[in-house]
């Protein structure tokens, strides 16, 4: 260990402040294309052309739009924040609402699809039949865009008489599943011969295989298996919120504000989604840390 | 007594399928594996439309399918026109883009670590945001026609690209760097004799995943608005119309092109990193 762990104060200076020029930069960027966006609206809605105006007049109304283009940083600021603070949590107005409506099925297929895929991959890793029948069909669903099939979802299970979460979740739930699956079939053949022939000469059942070493090998492959599952699975519910007329839910509130042009509310909707796919992924990061602390390793 | 005839030929086939699955899958050689994934698919092929004819399941759940194969016949003409205006519009010309700029812009922040540092961490997270989602905006900006799919799939596939083109410059070994620096190579004749070869097989891992997801945008992105035309449009309103063989066959042709894409990325990789192990021993 010749390598001196830097402090924080470094660690700040070499990671955070890149990231935080990059940041500043995009935010600059963006309201510089609020500005040239919004112009030609700004001139011919807000300014008279005839009396004439000044730069300093153009840049102050393309900044406070209506409905702009592009709306300003601040504007989406104001909304989000104003959409959380002045409405109750069960208000419709509320963008939490529509995130507890959509991160639930997003959740709830994820734990299927996770469960799901555990157990397929178990029967694979142990089946010659299943492994040389099913698994590639399993990978090669990775090359087809199967989010495809949602509205086909939708529509079975809503003429079998499902409605609310449960289309939803079926549709994270396989998104999740094809990257589990795969991900666990690698993982859970990871261990080295020597390693499994060590569990063959203590007589170790094929349980106790499983479940001492392979399962624990798995675990480094199954992770970002699970942060992409979760991913996905969020895409799949917001995308299962479009067809229906649903009411709730980020997917729907991007469309209602695109039916009627509503772009701050549109900006509000996408930001909030994006943080909630940021703690989705975080929260699996955070479980993943977690175990594989206690496993010993990382 | 039909019915009771007909049960046990199913069970007989049932039987004869597991047990003919079982007996290739055991097999000792090289097409084992493709042979036994094949007669699996065309068993359960077999036993879904015998069955949903058997049972008279109702069209809107599952088309039988000889039912899908003759709606895509029968509209052919349509869904090749859907398959120009996704594929050959707005994926075509979107992944082509996204992974062009991705890789552009990887390979000239490659001697500005700052911004790689600053880069590199806001663009390995937007992989956990949702970002078809700004297919609203997009259409309100490009319109209903392609131009807006386009501008989305340029968005999804642009930032996978870039991380794995930075990771990929780093893949070549020191050993060879250094080889490199002794024969007094400049920059660039270093970047394009050893680092970008080096970073192929990065590279066209990139290129396999952001085929996946440039459908996947370009499909979702006409779910929420589009003209009379495209595979996602196809789907969302003959779905609202409930013709469900013409869905099925427009995702069907959306799984042959993601299928075809593949393998011809595959193929391509293999001509032009021959040299690399994973390809060497495939």
């Amino acid at each position: 260990m010749a390598k001196a762990t830097p402090s924080r104060a470094q660690v700040w200076w070499h990671q955070g402040l890149p990231v935080a020029v990059v940041l500043l930069a995009v935010l600059l960027l963006w309201y510089l294309a609020a500005w040239v966006l919004n112009a030609p609206g700004a001139i011919e809605r807000v300014l008279d052309a005839d009396v004439g105006y000044t730069w300093q007049e153009l840049f102050t109304a393309t900044m406070s739009m209506e409905r702009p283009l592009m709306p300003a940083p601040h504007q989406v600021v104001l909304d989000f924040y104003e959409s959380l603070t002045e409405w109750p949590l069960d208000s419709p107005r509320n963008l939490l609402y529509h995130v507890a409506v959509t991160g639930e099925s997003t959740l709830l297929g994820f734990a299927m699809g996770t469960a799901l895929g555990l157990v397929l991959s178990v029967l694979i890793v142990h089946s010659r039949t299943l492994d040389r029948a099913l698994l590639p069909w399993i990978v090669a669903s990775q090359t087809v865009p199967v989010l495809a099939i949602a509205p086909i979802v939708l529509v079975i299970l809503g003429s079998l008489g499902f409605s609310g979460v449960a289309p939803k979740a079926v549709i994270a739930m396989y998104l999740c599943f094809f990257p589990v699956t795969v991900a666990m079939v690698q993982g859970l053949r990871s261990p080295q011969k020597i390693e499994t022939e060590m569990m063959h000469t203590y007589a170790a059942s094929r349980w106790q295989a499983l479940w001492l070493l392979r399962l624990p090998a798995a675990l480094p492959f199954l992770f970002p298996a699970l942060r992409v599952g979760v991913a996905a699975g969020l895409v799949g519910a917001m995308v299962a919120e479009l067809p229906t007329g649903a009411q709730a839910g980020l997917g729907a509130k991007l469309l209602t504000g695109s039916y009627y042009g509503q772009t701050v509310q549109i900006w509000s909707a996408l930001v909030m989604s994006a943080f909630l796919g940021l703690a989705l992924t975080a929260m699996v990061a955070a479980v993943e840390r977690v175990v594989l602390r206690h496993r010993g390793g990382v | 007594m039909n019915g009771t005839l007909f049960w046990l030929g199913m069970a007989g086939a049932l039987a004869l399928a597991v047990f003919s699955v079982i007996r290739i899958a055991a097999l000792e050689n090289r097409w084992s594996g493709l042979c036994t994934a094949g007669l699996f698919g065309l068993w359960v092929l077999f036993f879904w439309e015998v069955l949903v004819r058997a049972l008279e399941v109702p069209r809107v759940l599952l088309p039988a399918p000889s039912l899908i194969l003759g709606s895509m016949a029968e509209h052919a003409p349509k869904l090749w026109g859907d398959f120009v205006q996704t594929v050959g519009k707005a994926v075509l010309i979107g992944w082509a883009l996204g992974c062009g700029l991705g890789f552009g812009v990887a390979v000239a922040i490659d001697r500005m670590p700052f911004l790689q540092r600053g880069l590199l961490p806001v663009a390995s997270l937007t992989s956990a945001i949702p970002l078809v989602g700004v297919a609203p905006i997009a259409v309100m900006w490009f319109g209903f026609e392609w131009p807006s799919k386009a501008a989305v799939v340029v968005l999804m596939t642009f930032f996978p690209m870039l991380v794995s083109t930075l990771a990929g410059l780093k893949a070549a070994g020191k050993l060879e760097r250094e080889l490199m620096y002794s024969y007094a190579a400049s920059y660039p004749r270093t970047l394009l004799a050893l680092r970008l070869p080096a970073a192929l097989p990065f590279i066209f891992g990139a290129l396999k995943v952001n085929a996946t997801l440039a459908l996947i945008g370009a499909i979702v992105a006409e779910f929420f608005g589009s003209p009379t035309q495209g595979l996602g449009f196809r789907i969302s309103t003959e779905s609202a119309r409930m013709n469900m063989p013409l869905v099925w066959g427009a995702i069907v042709v959306a799984a042959v092109t993601g299928s075809v894409v593949y393998a011809v990325l595959v193929a391509l990789e293999r001509r032009a990193a021959f040299w690399h192990p994973s390809v060497r021993e495939g």
